[in-house]
């Protein structure tokens, strides 16, 4: 046990360690603080969907020949994520279908165009592997992708602590807000930008399918268990951090790939709050 | 003092009329009843109304002072998720929030207002208990505590007793008249049961093919007069 500790501490001594350690604990937050109003709107599957359109909008900043196409694939992605949340409640297609329909068209025009124009990279299989498990692994982050983590992070925490009233209030009911002259539209609005931002930077650092994972099971293990909004949202972020780190903590430990590593913890919380929630009956 | 007036309006989404040629006013301490078969536009008149929806024709005009947000609701159908985590205590003080200006958290004056609505639909007791655990009669009591958060001066409660058993109807029916009554709560409602309506409401608005705005009295004799002309029943 003691041999483990000092295994640990030696890794927790080299720079790359700490920064997965920061980055991963940051993203786990905020996806989480997210998650539950997303899981709350049916649009569990959002993160996934818009990875998708972030893959179709670098296969076009690719056959464009843009050497940045950071600016691009956030505009891109922010435009489909207010698409999607902000006209999903009135549109003639709902939630789920949009975000697939969405989610595969772009995955399918991306690969055609890279395809079509043979740009860039030859590695075309490993394009689409590095948007599902994040271009750089976690573990060779940059102290830019740090700091953009860290700053980005206390932009969605402060945004999410000033509008968690009305978070709740056009979660819960809109027409209701709308009616009584909250500005709905404006909220849903900048959840919907705060949202996109939060999906691109962290897919690109962590990959899809951990956002996706990270925006799901802590919501809804938290919702096992709890019965109003501030105690779900609360237990998410706990869940989701402590979930992530020792996620992180053993996958450097046990050599076992990061993101994977985190999901199966989060699978394994959630098991045990339905388990709590089924014997509770659930509390407030 | 004259709260509310519809002229010749014309209601309806996008190309498809629902109904035209509605006119009506409420005044202060007005009690109206909204009567009218399925699908005759009455829950279309009241987001008309709150303005979630454009009348297609017609115009609506608030009393001095008051606007679209000054108007409590209680929608028919809520869009709540079976699964929705809330707080009775949650919901009630989120109906604070329109009050406009940017202000993240709810004031003392806020929680005040949020007690004493609760109070006032005897929902007390039920602060912590989860929303969607609670029978159809305590959820309509919340809602409607969140309504009287948002306003104290105009009321629109759309079948506020739908679904509800007969005693807890005649609670709903009273609490509703002593809104009326006792605070001075303009209540515009729409019901199905126009026994209830001529027992309570000093105002009746019947829609469908054939439109009918007047007091309590007035309807009576309209009615009176209709199955008189009618074919005998
Ligand atoms: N969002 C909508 N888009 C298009 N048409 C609608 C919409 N909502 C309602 N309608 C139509 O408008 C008409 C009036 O509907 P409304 O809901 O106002 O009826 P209602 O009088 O409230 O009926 P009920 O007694 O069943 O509540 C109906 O024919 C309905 O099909
Ligand atoms: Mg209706």
């Amino acid at each position: 046990m003691s041999e483990l500790f000092t295994t640990l501490g030696s890794y927790l001594e080299r720079p790359f360690v700490v920064n997965a350690l920061i980055v991963g604990v940051l993203i786990a937050l905020c996806s989480s603080l997210l998650g539950v109003t997303l899981v709350l709107k049916r649009y569990s599957f959002i993160g996934d969907g818009l990875s998708h359109v972030a893959f179709g909008a670098m296969a076009v900043a690719a056959v464009v020949g843009l050497t940045n196409d950071m600016p691009l694939v956030l505009g891109i992605t922010v435009v489909c994520a207010v698409l999607l949340l902000r006209v999903g409640k009135n549109a003639k297609i709902k939630g789920d279908a949009a975000i697939a329909m969405i989610s595969v068209g772009a995955l399918a025009i991306g690969y055609l165009l890279m395809n079509i124009f043979g740009t860039g990279s030859s590695n075309l299989s490993g394009d689409v592997c590095s948007t599902l498990f994040g271009s750089t692994s976690i573990l060779t982050l940059s102290t830019f992708d740090v700091w953009m983590c860290v700053i980005l992070s206390v932009i969605v925490v402060l945004f999410f602590v000033l509008f968690y009233n009305k978070i709740f209030s056009v979660t819960f009911d809109e027409s209701f807000a709308q009616a009584t002259g909250q500005r709905a539209g404006l909220y849903n609005l900048l959840i919907a930008i705060v949202i996109a931002v939060i999906i691109v930077v962290a897919m690109q650092l962590v990959g899809s399918l951990l956002i996706s994972a990270l925006v799901i099971f802590p919501a809804l293990s938290a919702m096992r268990v709890f019965k109003s909004f501030k105690g779900v949202t609360v237990c998410a972020a706990i869940v989701s951090v402590v979930c992530a780190l020792i996620g992180l903590l053993t996958s450097i430990l046990a050599g076992t790939p990061v993101g994977s590593t985190i999901v199966a913890v989060d699978i394994v919380v959630f098991i045990i709050f339905s388990v709590i929630g089924k014997l509770t009956g659930g509390k407030a | 003092m004259k709260q509310l007036e519809c002229e010749n309006l014309t209601l309806g989404y996008g190309s498809q009329v629902v109904l035209t040629g509605l006119s009506f006013e409420v005044n202060e301490g007005d009690y109206l009843c909204i009567v009218g078969e399925n699908g005759s536009g009455k829950t279309t008149l009241m987001k008309t109304v709150l303005g979630l929806t454009k009348p297609l024709d017609g115009s609506i005009r608030y009393g001095e002072g008051l606007s679209a947000r000054d108007i409590g609701w209680l929608p028919q159908q809520t869009d709540v998720q079976r699964d929705f985590p809330a707080s009775v205590q949650e919901i009630v003080i989120s109906g604070t929030l329109g009050r406009g200006g940017f202000r993240p958290f709810y004031s003392k004056a806020d929680k005040a207002l949020a007690e004493s609505a609760m109070a006032r639909m005897n929902i007390t007791g039920l602060k912590k208990r989860c929303y969607r655990e609670l029978s159809g009669g305590q959820q309509q009591r919340v809602l409607l505590a969140r309504a009287l958060c948002a306003t104290r001066k105009i009321l629109l409660l759309d079948e506020p007793v739908a679904g509800l058993d007969p005693k807890v109807t005649a609670d709903m029916y009273e609490l509703i008249d002593s809104l009326n009554k006792d605070d001075g709560v303009t209540v515009i409602m729409i019901s199905h049961d126009v026994d209830k309506a001529l027992q309570y409401a000093s105002h009746i608005l019947h829609i469908g093919s054939e439109l009918f705005f007047g007091t309590r009295d007035e309807y009576r004799i309209y009615e009176a007069d209709k199955a008189k002309g009618g074919d005998g029943r």
